[in-house]
């Protein structure tokens, strides 16, 4: 039961042949959906924020300037300062890394665990599905935005446990779209041929049934990383953000957001605009993702 | 019926039982001493000792998951530290209050994003569904506590349009008669329209802020799911006998529509739960939500595994529910464990 | 008009022409706002009684204003002009008439005294109340000691309306101590009978019910999101307060308690931003009284028992190295009293706080940790509260950039509030900041709880010397001997070995700031620093 689990089953896709057919078709929807394609553009600027942005930023994210402090945006400084006096402009490029980090290096995680976990469970059946399907059906029966907070809680509010925990709230969607994915492959003549042939299981699965159900993977990953960063910044307004001084996203927004009704509104503001526009970056670059995997879906 | 609702039931236990354990193991390795908390501030190392003795923190994990198993089956969630009381009174008390939120937020957003995805589907690639999807997305991606403080910003302070943020009444207001729990509903049942007014004018900003939230999965789902039944041969066959465009979209196509929907509705719900923690810290929402984030940033247990619990029941329920809605909309469909 | 000013006219007019009022009052509820002071906070209470376990500061609010003490003190006039308790002065409250001896002092209640539910006070009750304060351990207990009262057997019941405290020893702070919060008198017939076997002293009902013979009682409470009081018409023990009822609403988010504020909406809020506090000062729409913590300082503490902090020198260097100034500008906005950089060669006085003499010099910073032998630094760990973020996170954010110039590599930790008090009792934290402050306004005090060797867990740096040790105890003799040469000797020797050997540095003695409404009058500074309803009018 995902967002996704009403897509109709892929028909087998040859391999090599249509990578050229599939660039073509790239090509034509990003011409066709102009939103898509400022969604491709902006996922670009992003990457190339979170690869240069600490050598091309005008301020040390970092240093105070405390008779600088709570500027409103100007010539020098493009986004205001905060109450440090620390340039905004300079921490929310510099923040893309490590949100970037976050969201992909958890969806990797959640990639790995869930997607071949999910797989497994599709192909072989049996108890293996039964235990896979047992650990998510516990874990979507948390809230699954407190399981984060009692995991970041529990083992400390590091990076790398902000990435677990998004990882594993996360683990049912994939599990179940895997699943259910390689389920309706399991029978399919392809993969009898690929058996017949003497191919080992995991050989199939990973040369077979993998590279199938990668698109639709590819489109439920790209949703998720939106939500990894969302979860990051709600872990950040009660406290369980990242360390400070660590620029990030989540925590200027829950930090600012103590100053609105005062009117210094662009600390919260700027990093909210950076979140919001990644978020949806992601949210809508799946939606493309799905057109170009799946033609017969746009017509 | 009631056989196949006992076997639904019965499959749930197991993950229930999951819950159950990893709360407890997740609970114990939170930081902080419960038993130096409750000592005091100038307590002695002896002192604290005791008191570890007295709450039983002295003893191996697998006897205190076994005494933590007996209380709950005795119905005892054991005594929040921070409020000093019963975590099922607590519970009790705030449940209703979260359940008319979500429920509310639930019930606006299928309201806006259900028509939403239908006119997007109908008119698909045109810039109508574009707009329907620049805005159901714009929505979610913003951080839900950005969005409450914003509105409350916006609609309280600067237009003063709003209630100030303090809860589920005003100040000055006491709350209806207790029937549901739910103020909207029983100040209706006692016909006291001011007290349902002031209730509405209160809930309004929180329900906003959850349905905006929640407006894309469902717009999403609702619009996927419309286009692949408009693709559907009987449509293609109602079209060509000359039905109304109108009585094909909305008969055949949407009831269909529909089902796929409906089983979302379960997900979002459990996503919106979530959110709600947020927004009740928010709007000084006196909830169960604010009330389990309170306990863990505090280390105290016995609330964060009560909430745990009852979410987890919730969210079993709620399932329940709609698989039976499912196979009374389409008694293909059944009812399996 | 820059942006900023534009956005807050836009508030301003919103405000003036009063658009949309949420609710019309009819005139029934109108009088009642009249009557009802409408107080927002981040947190409440999780206890009502103060000898309950655990009972956290804003349950010491209930406590003060729902229960009455034998004396209290009498006002004065503080900074600004805003009253102050008089030290030194007490007077009557249950009690009419106080007569202290040599070795103890006697109590004659005040006729006509009632407790809530009609009984009347009697002296039994006050032994009872005082016998379980220093019986039932933990907080209660210990604050008892600290003025030397440690027995049931010290209190005494002469006849129904007298009671005479005899004291262990001479000590100064025996009677202040009998006007802080936890001497409170209970209803003991009332509490006894709820009382277990397993709970003597009735805890479990006091910790939800108020039964005391005070100026308010608790009529509604939901933890963590109201506290209702209403007045007791029948209170003997004062004029009878103002205001009819206290509303008290927990709102978690600041920005939301100063929305309240300006449109009006609430009444009194005290833990907002300093940052709120300078600005409504500034706009001057709200009453806000600004008046420092008697007896209190944040400090930089930090770990004398583990290299490198066990070196003085290295002490002194990061003493030296502190941005003092720009925490008091950019963390404080000003709203705070400096404790640092009293010029060189000025006299040690007889007080506490007082300022020391360090200030941020780099070089010198630089040039003793060379000397210790950390020419390169170290790299530490810096603790804080997360409860106090807002204050806490930019200050060590501030610290951490400013060691950084010494070549001391901090890193931030921020700990969950409920787990700081664990922390600090381990006394394993290297480098932390830190609020203490005491409610018995004497210098001996301070330093007995954060200087002494006893090591109580307000001497979080582990500090022990045989030298402080002695000025600690000289003092207390001294004080209770009324040795005022003696004394000045011995508080000036404890506060220049502070200072030398700086187990911590203070920063400043923070301020406690309330803002009200325009109409709201009768506030008064508190050694607790909680509110004292009694005295407020809603004009």
């Amino acid at each position: 039961m995902t967002i996704l689990s009403e897509a109709p089953a892929e028909t087998k896709r040859p391999a090599a042949s249509g990578l050229m057919a599939m660039v073509r078709h790239t090509q034509y929807v990003l011409a066709e959906n102009p939103v898509t394609a400022g969604s491709f553009a902006l996922f670009i600027a992003f990457l190339i924020a979170a690869i240069l942005g600490p050598s091309i930023v005008p301020y040390d994210p970092l240093a105070s300037d405390t008779a600088a402090a709570l500027q409103s945006p100007s010539a020098h400084h493009w986004f205001g300062t905060d109450q440090l006096g620390r340039d905004i402009f300079s921490r929310v490029i510099v923040a893309t890394r490590l949100d970037m980090t976050i969201a992909i290096a958890s969806v990797v995680l959640v990639f790995l665990l869930g997607g071949f976990a999910g797989i497994a469970a599709g192909f072989y059946g049996g108890w293996t599905d039964r235990i896979v399907g047992r650990i998510s059906d516990t874990i979507m029966a948390f809230p699954l935005f407190v399981l984060a907070m009692g995991i970041v809680a529990a083992l400390g509010n590091t990076v790398t446990n902000i990435i677990v925990a998004t990882a594993i709230i996360n683990f049912p969607l994939y599990a179940r779209l895997a699943r259910s994915e390689a389920n309706i492959r399991r029978e399919a003549g392809f993969v009898h041929a690929a058996r017949l042939s003497g191919n080992s299981d995991p050989r199939i699965l990973m040369c077979f049934i993998l590279p199938n159900i990668m698109p639709l993977m590819m489109v439920q990953i790209s949703l998720t990383m939106g939500y990894a960063i969302l979860n990051a910044a709600g872990l950040s307004f009660i406290g369980l953000g990242v360390r400070p001084p660590t620029p990030e996203w989540g925590i200027m927004v829950a930090e600012g957001a103590a100053f609105i009704v005062s009117g210094e509104w662009w600390i919260a503001f700027f990093p909210g605009v950076a979140l919001m526009l990644a978020v949806f970056c992601f949210n809508l670059l799946g939606d493309g993702l799905r057109d170009i995997v799946d033609p017969q879906r746009r017509t | 019926m009631l056989r196949t609702i006992g076997r639904r039931v019965a499959t749930a236990i197991p993950s229930l039982i999951g819950v159950i354990i990893v709360t407890f193991l997740l609970t114990r390795v939170l930081p902080g001493d419960t038993a130096s908390f409750f000592a005091g501030p100038a307590a002695t190392p002896q002192a604290i000792a005791e008191v570890r003795k007295q709450l039983g923190l002295d003893r191996s994990l697998p006897e205190q998951f076994a005494s933590y198993v007996v209380n709950l089956a005795k119905g005892d969630l054991g005594n929040s530290l921070t409020t000093g009381r019963p975590v099922v009174t607590e519970i009790a008390a705030r449940l209703p209050a979260s359940a008319e939120l979500t429920l509310l937020g639930l019930l606006l957003s299928l309201i806006i994003a259900v028509p939403l995805g239908i006119v997007a589907a109908v008119r698909q690639g045109s810039w109508i569904d574009h707009t329907c999807r620049i805005v159901a997305t714009a929505g979610v991606s913003l951080p839900v506590f950005f969005t409450g403080l914003i509105f409350v910003y916006v609609f309280y302070f600067l237009l003063g349009w709003s209630p100030a943020p303090l809860g589920r009444l005003d100040v000055f207001n006491s709350p209806p008669p207790t029937y549901t729990g739910f103020y909207l509903i029983d100040a209706l049942i006692v016909r006291d329209f001011e007290t349902f007014r002031a209730a509405l004018s209160q809930i309004a900003l929180p329900t906003i802020t959850l349905a905006v939230f929640s407006l894309a999965p469902i717009a999403r789902i609702t619009r996927a799911s419309m286009l692949a039944i408009l693709a559907a041969e009987f449509i293609r066959t109602a079209r060509a006998s000359g039905l109304k465009s109108s009585t094909i979209i909305m008969t055949y196509a949407f009831r269909n529509a529909m089902l796929p929907v409906i089983t979302t509705l379960g997900m979002v719900f459990s996503f919106l739960l979530g959110a709600n923690v947020l927004v009740e810290k928010v709007f000084a929402w006196p909830g169960i939500g604010s009330y389990a984030v309170e306990a863990l940033i505090a280390s105290d247990f016995a609330p964060v595994q009560g909430f745990v619990l009852t979410m987890a029941i919730l969210y079993v329920l709620i399932n329940l529910c709609i698989d039976l809605l499912y196979s009374a909309i389409d008694p293909r469909v059944k009812v399996e464990g | 008009m820059d942006r900023r000013d534009f956005l807050k006219s836009t508030a301003a007019t919103a405000l003036a022409t009063g658009i949309a009022a949420p609710a019309v009052w009819s005139p029934a509820k109108a009088q009642s706002r009249q009557e009802t002071l409408l107080v927002v906070s981040e947190s409440g209470p999780n206890n009502i009684d103060i000898h309950g376990v655990g009972t956290n500061v804003p349950g010491y609010e209930v406590s003060w204003n729902c229960y009455d003490r034998l004396i209290s003190h009498e006002m004065k006039t503080g900074p600004n002009g805003v009253p102050y308790y008089d030290r030194d002065k007490f007077k009557p409250e249950l009690a009419e008439d106080m007569n202290v001896g040599d070795m103890s002092a006697t109590f004659k209640l005040r006729k006509g005294a009632k407790f809530q539910d009609g009984t009347p006070v009697t002296a039994k009750d006050v032994k009872w109340s005082f016998d379980r304060a220093v019986t039932v351990g933990g907080f209660p207990t210990f604050q008892m000691k600290a003025g030397s009262l440690e027995k049931p057997e010290q209190f005494v019941v002469v006849d129904d309306q007298t009671i005479r405290v005899d004291f262990l020893r001479k000590d100064k702070l025996t009677i202040p101590d009998l006007a802080v919060i936890v001497p409170c008198v209970m209803n003991s017939e009332l509490v006894k009978k709820h009382a277990t076997a397993a709970d003597p002293w009735g805890l479990e009902y006091t910790k939800l019910n108020t039964a005391g013979s005070g100026a308010y009682k608790v009529t509604r409470w939901t933890p963590g999101t109201e506290v209702v009081l209403d007045r007791n018409e029948e209170w003997a023990c004062g004029p009878l307060p103002k205001v009819k009822r206290v509303i008290w609403r927990m709102v978690p988010s600041s920005g939301n308690r100063r929305a309240l504020l300006e449109r009006g909406d609430a009444d009194i809020s005290y833990d907002l931003p300093n940052r709120d506090f300078a600005e409504m000062k500034s706009n001057a729409k709200l009453n806000i009284v600004s008046i420092p913590y008697s007896n209190g300082i944040q400090y930089i503490g930090m770990n004398v028992n583990k290299p490198p902090f066990n070196n003085p020198v290295v002490r002194q260097a990061i003493a030296y190295a502190l941005p003092y100034q720009k925490i008091m500008d950019a963390v404080m906005f000003g709203l705070a009293k400096p404790m640092f950089g009293a010029p060189a060669g000025t006299a040690t006085k007889v007080e506490w706080p007082q300022a020391h003499q360090y200030n941020t010099d780099i070089a010198k910073a630089k040039q003793l940790l060379s000397s210790a032998g950390y020419p390169n630094g170290f790299e530490t760990t810096l603790s804080f509260d997360l409860g106090f973020a807002v204050v806490n996170e930019p200050l060590c954010i501030l610290v951490q950039e400013s060691l950084a110039q010494i070549g001391v590599r901090v890193t931030l930790n921020k700990i969950p509030g409920a787990n700081w008090r664990t922390e600090l009792n381990k006394k394993e934290m290297p480098l932390f900041t830190n609020v203490f402050s005491g409610w018995l306004d004497y210098p001996e005090y301070f330093f007995f709880w954060c200087y002494d060797g006893q090591n109580s867990v307000f001497n979080t740096m582990g500090y022990q010397s045989k030298e402080m040790d002695g000025y600690i105890a000289g003092a207390r003799t001294a004080a209770a001997a009324g040795d005022t040469p003696d004394y000045d000797k011995n508080v000036k020797s404890f506060v220049d070995l502070a200072f030398k050997d700086i187990p911590r540095v203070p920063l400043f003695q923070p301020y406690v700031n309330i803002a009200m409404q325009k109409n709201i009058e009768g506030y008064q500074y508190w050694f607790h620093r909680r509110l004292d309803y009694r005295t407020f009018v809603k004009g």
